[in-house]
């Protein structure tokens, strides 16, 4: 939706003028964009360079009170390195991200393509779809935790009803919550996914497909040959903008299970939050944290490299 | 086309198709709908609810508008303050990034794009720290600003697209006509880009008002407690209560709702003037 527009630049031309009042015209343009500017730094810069120090930084429940958290060297990299629930946390993550990204992106695709049929109110179904969005993500998972609840939730009495068990422990099962959480999270990227990749679609030209189908063409070659290529751009983006929400993920984790049982659904999200703002361990949630970013910056980079090859 | 209409087997065919996009809608929409049904039932508690509300009962959702009425009014305070200060700082930056030629505008960009990036609970890990040396936890003002970064490079982004196709020589015409630059963006740009201010605003208050983990992190008390925070804790605190949290959380959707269905138009005028560049 709004990456297309990196590189437009429609600057005004400014006339040659006296140095003071160049001066004075630079600084009032500077103006614009300054508190811009200052806010991101102290709100995305200064958050980046703060987690950083943090993360050698002895900090106890106390600190607040004293003010004092002493610098300790690598004691809490080593402290959480060695904990067991960094690495489930880790691959929790990994295993969350990779998931949720195939189901919603297949899924979405897969609907979006069945969307560009001619069907009765299609723009109607279309749109009812984005309807979730209207919840907030907590409150999704609230619901959804009430759903998948082992007892009295409606799914299991659903499958009761069918004969297809109907006990399942979907949140409360350590070898299933993950899955679960998975399963939720599917549900909630699906509409994103389903409306970008419809734009995509929209922009592919008609006169490719009738090209295709006087050639003969099968549905799967002309997906295979001229829908993917065309829509590559788009689906970048999608993939790209949903791996930055999905590798972060709080909220909804938080909602379904708390990260439990038993560490099941930690992830390095809920790690952070647990070690700094429920055991106040802020020098360990930095940790947690900063290995986070690092997971961003390593796919951001190469994302930029893989879109530098690829366009121009 | 006009002869394909006309055959009853594509016709049926398209039918069909409808058929499955119900469906689809059907399973994508249940948990919205087990949501409403669940708070229409309040008295079943922690038994199992009904398939259909037979009886409809508002308790609930009078229980909830007791417990949680205050918290909506906090969010709605907090979400609007988001979209002010987001408002007041994106769009003239937006203004600033799109006319002037600037040094470092494309780093600028780049940077606002790349803030996308940071995860929100590294900001809130270390904005707590801060916040405590300023006074700022458990503040409204606190809360605005950390709600408002959730809306600022967004709208950046978005608006900067839309002013730089705002026309040279409408902004020369202003300034023959002797307005400063500040004026000729008060009055005149930001006229124009109507659109975009909206759909900026709306969005801003849509991730204000869905933003959890700032009000999780930045509040210690219950003087500003959002919405989503007090259903989150409502479950804690009312584990058989099911139907006055499903209630309360249907109430968490309507602003959202209300504000789409009346700025419709502005949103879809604000995309396709954002994403056609």
């Amino acid at each position: 939706m709004t990456t297309s527009t990196v590189t437009a630049s429609g600057a005004v031309p400014e006339a040659g003028a006296p140095v003071p009042g160049r001066l004075r015209r630079r600084l009032a343009r500077w103006g614009f964009v300054a508190p811009a500017v200052l806010f991101m730094l102290l709100f995305f810069g200064y958050p980046l360079v703060r987690n950083v120090v943090m993360s050698f930084q002895h900090y106890t429940p106390e600190t607040f009170f004293t003010g004092e958290a002493p610098l300790n060297g690598f004691d809490n990299w080593s402290t959480v390195f060695q904990d067991d629930v960094f690495g489930k946390a880790l691959w929790h993550t990994l295993v969350f991200t990779a998931g949720s990204l195939l189901g919603q992106f297949c899924i979405g695709l897969a609907l979006a393509v069945f969307f560009t049929r001619k069907f009765p109110l299609n723009g109607v179904l279309r749109s009812l779809i984005l309807l979730p969005w209207l919840v907030p993500m907590v409150v999704s998972g609230i619901v959804w935790r009430r759903i998948l609840d082992q007892d009295t939730g409606v799914l299991n009495s659903f499958l009761d009803t069918l004969g297809l068990g109907g006990h399942t422990p979907w949140l409360t099962d350590p070898h299933m919550a993950l899955l679960s959480v998975i399963l939720v999270n599917i549900w909630i990227g699906i509409p994103f996914n389903m409306v970008i990749l419809y734009g995509g679609l929209q922009e592919v030209p008609r006169e490719l497909y009738e090209a295709a189908a006087l050639d003969g063409a099968s549905a799967w070659r002309t997906f295979r040959s001229i829908t993917l290529p065309v829509l590559r751009p788009v689906i970048t983006v999608v993939l790209v903008l949903g791996f930055m929400s999905t590798v972060k993920i709080l909220d909804l984790i938080l909602a379904l299970t708390d990260g439990g049982p038993a560490d099941a659904t930690q992830t390095l999200g809920t790690l952070t939050y647990q070690n700094s703002f429920v055991r106040l361990d802020f020098g360990a949630g930095a940790v947690v944290g900063n290995v986070l970013i690092l997971i961003s910056a390593v796919f951001a980079v190469f994302y930029l490299r893989a879109n530098r090859t690829e366009g121009k | 086309m006009a002869a394909e209409n006309a055959t009853p087997r594509a016709d049926r065919r398209r039918w069909g198709s409808t058929a499955a996009a119900v469906l689809v809608l059907g399973v994508m929409l249940f948990p919205l709908y087990w949501m409403l049904n669940t708070a229409l039932q309040p008295e079943a508690g922690l038994l199992e609810v009904d398939p259909v509300p037979h009886r409809p009962d508002l308790s609930g959702f009078a229980k909830a508008l007791d417990d949680q009425g205050g918290h909506l009014l906090t969010s709605l305070v907090v979400s609007l303050g988001a979209v002010v200060i987001c408002l007041v700082i994106a769009a003239p930056a937006a203004y600033g990034l799109a006319r002037f030629r600037l040094r470092g505008t494309r780093t600028l960009v780049f940077g606002t794009l790349i803030t996308q990036m940071v995860p929100g609970i590294v900001i809130a890990n270390a904005l707590y720290t801060s916040y405590v040396d300023l006074g700022l936890v458990n503040s409204y003002a606190g809360l605005m600003l950390a709600d408002a970064s959730l809306g600022i490079p967004f709208s950046i982004v978005l608006m900067r697209s839309f002013m730089v196709s705002v026309p040279a020589e409408v902004i020369e015409a202003a300034q023959m006509d002797g307005a400063g630059r500040l004026r000729t963006f008060l009055q005149v740009v930001l006229p124009m880009s109507r659109n975009s201010l909206i759909t900026s605003g709306l969005f801003a208050f849509l991730f204000a008002w869905s933003d959890f983990m700032f009000a999780l992190t930045l509040n210690t008390t219950d003087d500003v407690k959002p919405i989503t925070l007090g259903i989150y804790q409502y479950i804690g605190a009312h584990v058989g209560d099911w139907g006055s949290v499903m209630a309360a959380s249907v109430l968490s959707a309507i602003p959202a709702a209300i504000l789409l269905v009346l700025a419709q138009k502005y949103i879809a005028a604000g995309i396709t003037g954002g994403s056609v560049k």
